[in-house]
């Protein structure tokens, strides 16, 4: 009979994702919910010093597998690890991220233990011993809630939406030693961003313009304002098509779904396209000169004004309060 | 070379989505179909390979009649014939039923690459691509923007927060496109003429072997949580004012700031 939740922990470069410790404060909801232990699994090198940190988020063992195979992420070296401790423990529940890892790999696990998985979820929850996820589909214009009819019941949920609880356990670790087969694939090259450039994906604060920047250079003025916040900057599909913005940042359906805290779209109309990639931000801020712009209908805040105005001297006056 | 291309048909991005008053789906008149605009970059990267390697690509979908418009728009682009998995049984299919259905038809094919898009516009779920590759015991490469093939293996660019990963793989191999990729051309009018006569082989589950019982389901569809009404703010008219307004109501009443 499966029994127990699991995650599967991210990390890279030395530290835990954030995201692994909102799996983890998750999975010890609903194992609580089910009486079950939590049991997460962390593949790396030189990552056992992580475990504490799971355990302080309610992680009751760690999985642990240390291999240089294991860095950087591979799906090869990854899902094959993961699939045979899986299969050995018949969890009842398996969580992931729906990072660009763990997108990579949930999928390839959903194909590997023949089992069904809710993408992306915004909310899980047990309801008579089974997991029942919410998520967002048709781009957010609607929601659907999902539950798996095979074992482990895989979701993976969106970074940023789960909150962190911290409820210390053991965090035991168990080490154990995957005999890896054949490895088809390789990272050859990574290529490393700006350092302290935070990916829209993970920052809590979004500043974001769209064509009414009216060019690369006055992007300076959101990279400001994102700076003092300790944000990132993104953009409509207009800017980054224009070439102004990098593919990487644009927020969309044909860009990167992204929840921060808060989202301030700077020129940008509110196309369904670009809604579509940020509508589950808890708080929007639209600064837009046309008054009939779609973007004041999702905004908790609209500043009916030109935002050259406006940017710089709300950058001012966050710099009084901070 | 011989290239495959999976292709879904969904609704266009400006559809307005209305979920159906029992909650059992969504409803599906009035909606205007199109290809899932990731699968554009998908048959576009085919096409590119084969005018440089030579060889044939062949377009698979899995879905209702309608889909046979998405097959012939992809045939119109520039591919050679298509399948079409069309069976009742398949209709609401999950991502693990529908890459059943998929590996199934595609196992008796040659191949040596298979495009699928990142992620279905209508499911979001993602999946299709990584549960194929696995089905075939083949590699993947997921979200890829730039792609480099020389016979024997595939070098792909994969971009993940804050950095990009230069994946390199042996073929065959599964790659799913995101933007990024290539310009996906248009269907040319003597091109969709030609796409009439091309041939493809409609096909029912059990011709696959296939049961296509999926492993997970909708329970329920809901529409969005409403968002409350917002807030213009007005405060003394200038931009200097409002700016200061809207910064306040971030500290103290969003408290996000
Ligand atoms: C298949 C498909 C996928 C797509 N995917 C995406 C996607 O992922 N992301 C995305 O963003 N779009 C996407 N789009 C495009 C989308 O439809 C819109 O074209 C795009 O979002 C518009 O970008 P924008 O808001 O920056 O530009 P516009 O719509 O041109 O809006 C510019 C806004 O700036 C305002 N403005 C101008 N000057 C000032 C000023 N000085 N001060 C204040 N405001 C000013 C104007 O009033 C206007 O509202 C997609 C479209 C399709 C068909
Ligand atoms: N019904 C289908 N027929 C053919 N290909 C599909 C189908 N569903 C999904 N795919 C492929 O898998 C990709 C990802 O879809 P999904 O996992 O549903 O988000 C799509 O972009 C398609 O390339």
């Amino acid at each position: 009979m499966a029994k127990g939740v699991w995650i599967v922990a991210e990390q890279r470069d030395g530290a835990l994702r954030k995201v692994s410790l909102e799996l983890a404060s998750t999975a010890r909801k609903l194992a609580d919910q089910l009486g079950d232990e939590v049991s997460a699994v962390l593949l790396g090198s030189g990552v056992e010093a992580m475990a504490a940190e799971l355990g302080k988020y309610g992680v009751d063992k760690v999985y642990l597998a240390d291999n240089p195979a294991f860095e950087p992420y591979t799906t090869d070296a990854y899902a094959q690890a993961i699939t045979k401790v899986v299969k050995e423990n018949d969890p009842a529940v398996l969580l992931l991220a729906a990072s660009a890892q763990g997108k990579d790999l949930a999928a390839r696990l959903v194909g590997s233990l023949a089992t069904g998985m809710a993408s992306d979820c915004t909310d899980v929850k047990i309801v008579d011993g089974k997991l029942y996820c919410t998520r967002p589909m048709y781009a957010g214009k609607c929601y659907g809630e999902v539950v798996v009819d095979s074992f482990p019941q895989m979701a993976s949920l969106r970074p940023n939406v789960f909150p962190l609880v911290e409820n210390a356990k053991a965090g035991a670790v168990v080490k154990f030693e995957p005999a890896l087969g054949e490895l088809k694939t390789k990272v050859v090259e990574i290529q490393k961003e700006a350092s302290g450039k935070i990916d829209v994906t993970e920052a809590n604060i979004i500043v974001s313009g769209g064509r009414g920047m009216k060019g690369p250079e006055n992007y300076v003025i959101l990279e400001e304002l994102a700076a003092l916040l300790g944000g990132a900057v993104g953009a409509s599909r207009a800017a980054v098509d224009a070439g102004w913005r990098p593919q990487s940042d644009q927020v969309g359906q044909t860009g990167k779904v992204v929840s921060p805290n808060l989202y301030i779209a700077c020129g940008i109309s509110g196309a369904i396209q670009h809604l579509a990639g940020m509508s589950s931000s808890k708080y929007i801020v639209a600064i837009n000169k046309d008054p009939e712009a779609p973007i004041f209908q999702r905004a908790d805040y609209g500043v009916v004004d030109d935002l050259f105005k406006v940017v710089p001297a709300l950058t001012a006056e966050v710099k009084k309060l901070l | 070379m011989n290239i495959i291309a999976c292709v879904k048909q969904v609704p266009d991005t400006e559809a307005q989505i209305k979920v159906k008053g029992d909650g059992s789906g969504i409803e599906e008149g009035g909606i205007k179909w199109v290809m899932n605009p990731y699968d554009e970059f998908g048959v576009e990267e085919a096409l590119k390979l084969k005018e440089k390697f030579g060889g044939e690509v062949t377009i698979i979908s899995v879905g209702p009649a309608r889909a046979m418009e998405t097959i012939r728009t992809a045939l119109a682009m520039g591919a050679e014939k298509g399948i079409q998995i069309d069976d009742p049984a398949l209709y609401n299919a999950d991502a693990y039923a529908t890459a059943e259905a998929l590996a199934a038809a595609i196992k008796g094919l040659p191949y040596d690459i298979i495009f699928c898009g990142q992620r279905a516009i209508d499911d979001d779920s993602a999946q299709v691509g990584p549960i194929l590759a696995e089905l075939l015991g083949i590699p993947q490469v997921t979200f890829v923007t730039k792609l480099e093939i020389d016979g024997k293996t595939a070098k792909a660019t994969r971009p993940i927060e804050g950095a990009q990963y230069v994946i390199e793989t042996s073929l065959p191999c599964v790659v799913t496109a995101t933007k990024g990729l290539n310009e996906p051309r248009y269907a040319s009018l003597p091109g969709i003429m030609k796409a009439k006569k091309k041939p493809v082989d409609i096909k029912k589950a059990a011709d696959l072997g296939v049961s296509g019982a999926s492993k997970s389901k909708v329970v329920k569809f809901t529409p969005p949580p409403a968002r409350p009404p917002g807030k213009i703010i007005c405060a003394d008219d200038t931009p200097e004012g409002k700016a200061a307004e809207l910064a306040k109501l971030l500290r103290e009443e969003a408290k996000v700031i």
